[in-house]
Parts: C-alpha cells; sequence; structure tokens
C-alpha cells in the first residue's frame, strides 16, 4: 500500500522507504531560557489526517517547525520510519505557513518557482493547480497583493506543487470564505486520498471533527492528550482539552 | 561621455560582483561572518586616494601588473572606480537582502533550496530595492576623483572625465568653467536618479507589493 502510494506521489523517490510511521520521543523546544515545546511523545501513522487542536500559544505552530525540520530541537529525537529528519526527508515534506509567505512575484511564478526548484517547469500543472484553487484569474498579477484568503489558498496550491508525502498545514483556512473552507477541505481530502499525510492545525473544532482521523491536543506546550478522532470529540480525557472544547461550544 | 562611460562600467562591474556577495552574506551563517560585515564597512569607507594609489602600484611599469599596460587607460580609471564601490554595493545589498531573508528563510528551508537558489531568489525578489544600492554605488562613482585622477592622469580626449577636468579648471583658476562642468555632472547625476526612480515606481506598480 505505500509502493501505491508513494508512485503517485512522488516518482522520484518510487524505491525510497515510506516516511511514514513518525516517532517523537521527549521532543523539546527551549528559547530564552524556557522551555516552549516539552516533552513530546508521539506516534503518528500513515493513514489518519492528524489534527492538531490548542489555545493560542499552546505550541501548535512550534511544533509543526519542529517536526518539518525548520527549527533545531532543543532536545529529544524524532525518527521518519526509522530515518533521522535531514534533508532527503525533508524534501519530501511540505509545509502551508500560519502566515503564507508569499514570493514578490507573480501568483503563476510563485508556483513556477517551487517545481523549477525541483527540478520541473511545467505550465500545465501549474494552471490545472491554480484552477484548483480558484486563482486562475489571478495568474498574472502580483501574489503580494492577492486578498488574505487568496494568498492561503495560494500558499496550498504552491505547497501541492512538490507532490509532497507528508504536508503540515498550519491553520489554513484561519480568513477563508465558507466556499472557499469547503474547496480547501476537499484538497486536503484528496491529498489525503492518494496518501500524503496531512498535519493539520486548526481552531475550528467543526473543521476539526469532519477531518480528523486522530487528534493531538496540545496545552502548555505539551501533548495533554492524542487519541482517535470519535474519541476525543464524545469524552476528551484531559481536562485542558474538555475547557477547550466546551469554551468553543458556549462561544 | 567618459565620465558615463567608465562609472556606468564600474558600476556595472561592481554589481556583478557585489550584488552576488551580499546576498550570500546575507543568506549563510559561518564563523567569521561578523568579521567579514566589519571589513566590508570598513573598506565601504576607503580614501579613493588610497584606492587610487594601490591600483597605481600594481599597474605602473614596474609594478605586477605593469606588463598590462593599462595606466592611464579609461580601463584603470573603470578598475580603480570598480574597486572603490564594490564594498559600497555589497555592504548595501546585504543590509538589504537580510530583511528579505529574514522573511523567506522559513519558506525557503521548507522547499530544501540550495544555497545558490536561494541568492538567486533573493536578488530577483529584491532587484527593485536593488535599484537603489546600484545608484548609490553610481552616486559614489561620479562623485569620487582622486582615485581616478591618480590611475587615469588627465590626459585630454583620452582619459580625462569631468570631475578630473573639473580638478584640472579649478587648479587653473578657471572657476567659472569648473563650476559649469560641476553643473552637467549634477545634472547628469540628477537625471540617471530620476530615470532610476521612475523605472522603480512603474516596475514596482506591475510587479509588486
Ligand atoms: N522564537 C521564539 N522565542 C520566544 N518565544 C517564542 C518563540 N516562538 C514562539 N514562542 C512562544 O511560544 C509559544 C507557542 O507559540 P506557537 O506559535 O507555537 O503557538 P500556537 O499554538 O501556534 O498559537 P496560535 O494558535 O496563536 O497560532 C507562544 O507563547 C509564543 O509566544
Ligand atoms: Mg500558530
Amino acid at each position: 500500500m505505500h509502493e501505491a502510494r508513494i508512485g503517485t506521489a512522488m516518482p522520484v523517490a518510487a524505491r525510497a522507504p515510506a516516511l511514514m510511521p513518525l516517532e517523537v520521543r521527549g521532543l523539546a523546544y527551549e528559547a530564552g531560557g524556557a522551555a516552549l515545546v516539552d516533552g513530546i511523545d508521539l506516534t503518528l501513522t500513515a493513514g489518519e489526517i492528524t489534527i492538531v487542536l490548542g489555545a493560542n500559544g499552546a505550541g501548535k505552530s512550534l511544533l509543526l517547525r519542529l517536526l518539518h525540520g525548520l527549527i533545531p530541537a532543543s532536545r529529544g529525537e524524532m525518527l521518519w520510519n526509522g530515518s533521522p529528519l535531514d534533508r532527503m526527508v525533508r524534501a519530501r515534506q511540505a509545509m502551508v505557513f500560519q502566515k503564507p509567505v508569499l514570493l514578490r512575484r507573480s501568483v503563476a511564478a510563485n508556483i513556477d518557482f517551487v517545481l523549477a526548484a525541483r527540478g520541473g517547469r511545467d505550465a500545465a500543472r501549474r494552471d490545472a493547480l491554480l484552477h484548483e484553487v480558484g486563482l486562475s484569474d489571478h495568474a498574472g498579477q502580483p501574489a503580494r497583493l492577492l486578498s488574505g484568503g487568496e494568498q492561503q489558498r495560494l500558499a496550498l496550491a504552491r505547497a501541492l506543487a512538490t507532490r509532497p508525502e507528508v504536508l503540515f498545514l498550519d491553520e489554513p483556512t484561519a480568513s477563508l470564505d465558507p466556499a472557499s473552507i469547503v474547496k480547501i477541505e476537499q484538497m486536503v481530502a484528496a491529498a489525503h486520498g492518494v496518501g500524503t499525510k496531512i498535519v493539520f492545525v486548526t481552531q475550528d473544532l467543526g473543521q476539526a471533527r469532519r477531518l480528523a482521523g486522530d487528534v493531538v491536543f496540545l496545552s502548555r506546550g505539551r501533548v495533554a492528550e492524542h487519541s482517535p478522532a470519535e474519541e476525543f470529540f464524545a469524552e476528551p480525557a484531559s481536562e485542558a482539552a474538555r475547557d477547550y472544547i466546551s469554551g468553543r461550544i458556549v462561544i | 561621455m567618459l565620465s558615463l562611460r567608465v562609472s556606468l562600467t564600474a558600476t556595472a562591474l561592481a554589481c556583478l560582483i557585489g550584488l552576488p556577495l551580499g546576498a550570500l552574506l546575507a543568506v549563510a551563517r559561518f564563523r567569521g561572518r561578523n568579521a567579514l560585515l566589519v571589513l566590508v564597512n570598513a573598506l565601504m569607507g576607503l580614501p579613493p586616494v588610497v584606492v587610487g594609489l594601490l591600483v597605481y602600484l600594481h599597474l605602473s611599469r614596474s609594478g605586477p601588473l605593469g606588463f598590462l599596460g593599462l595606466l592611464y587607460t579609461p580601463t584603470a580609471m573603470i578598475v580603480a572606480q570598480t574597486i572603490l564601490i564594490t564594498p559600497i554595493v555589497v555592504a548595501l545589498s546585504r543590509q538589504v537582502l537580510d530583511d528579505l531573508h529574514a522573511e523567506y528563510a522559513e519558506q525557503f528551508r521548507s522547499l530544501c533550496l540550495g544555497r545558490g537558489q536561494a541568492v538567486f531568489a533573493l536578488i530577483w525578489d529584491g532587484r527593485y530595492s536593488l535599484m537603489t544600492v546600484g545608484l548609490a554605488g553610481f552616486g559614489r562613482a561620479v562623485a569620487e576623483v582622486g582615485a581616478v585622477i591618480v590611475v587615469g592622469g588627465n590626459i585630454d580626449h583620452l582619459t580625462r572625465v569631468m570631475t578630473t577636468a573639473i580638478a584640472l579648471e579649478t587648479s587653473k583658476g578657471d572657476l567659472p568653467l569648473a563650476l559649469g562642468l560641476g553643473l552637467i555632472l549634477m545634472t547628469l547625476a540628477l537625471a540617471v536618479n530620476a530615470m532610476v526612480h521612475g523605472l522603480r515606481v512603474t516596475a514596482v506598480r506591475y510587479a509588486h507589493a
């Protein structure tokens, strides 16, 4: 099954072993003398969409950046199907940042840049991606003049352009209109369908319920709970998660 | 218009050398980087006469490059000016690209870009700000007479550029002519400035935010 997945996701790596499962032990990140993320023990498997929940400042974005190797861990270890997080592993992953970082170029050129960096300019694929996120009419525009929601959609299209085997999404629908949210969720589900591992941060509990296979709940830089979605939403084990969920429901 | 040719060529050469270096300094983190930054900043303040002298010593008949016979040619003037303004281009482009790099760094790391790819992308995306850097280099090239006099001499029609002419007329006591030439030089610099500015404004409107 993994063989088929890699075949569709990344032909170049057809013989490379799968990236999942991910094993994390005792992962910590410190800055300015404080442990912002600490004692993270996690096992993520290939099959599910993993939703990461937690209050503002809980460490969700930091955790994603650690897992994707954008910042070095202060402690702990992380193995992607037994491999350390080296360049080869990172190249098979992609991330959509909470604040999209778009190049000072046209919408189309933002995708072309990524395709070219991976050795394959492909105008047809670029156009298909733009069409999918509904930005075809904006292809020639400067990317940074797009609206906030449009920028997020472009960032997603750009991340998908690399055909990642693991896709980290940090609140990718935070400022989108309802129709765009549906669109993005469909794209994420489609990527998941062809075997891409999705790690998805959101504050939208409805969205979490729609997408989640399993839920990682963070509280003050620690994993308070990691359970299958049905369990998590039926009866959160941790008090922090109960508070978080009930707070949202009351609002 | 020897003035313009010498200064423009020197600016172009300085950008060719200086921009990639500046971008590399913005992207790379290595031991000794800070020392290098200090050095570049110090070189920015090189007295033109010193540069002129150094180039003179190398190019003069008894110097290591004397066999090239370049002394008192426009090429020698271009070399001197290039040496003079390359540090400016390096230091200023490093500053400009540092900010851009701070914004792009994580995205580039996520994409697993190589250093060369990052440098090239930074220069491309910063091209409008970098125009200003080139302009600063050009401004210095036009303004500095010292380096050029030493190696260019002041041979009518061959190596006489405006600044050397101004210096000559001043020393001869022909102040009105010197002032007139000064005015032309300033107008020239202004025109180039205005051109680059106009280019930049329209380009930014079309391509950027
Ligand atoms: N480089 C840093 N230096 C110091 N503190 C940091 C740094 N990066 C993040 N933090 C702190 O770490 C905590 C977790 O940040 P993080 O961005 O992971 O939160 P989050 O869960 O993504 O929150 P949000 O829901 O608001 O996006 C925050 O309190 C933040 O201020
Ligand atoms: Mg965050």
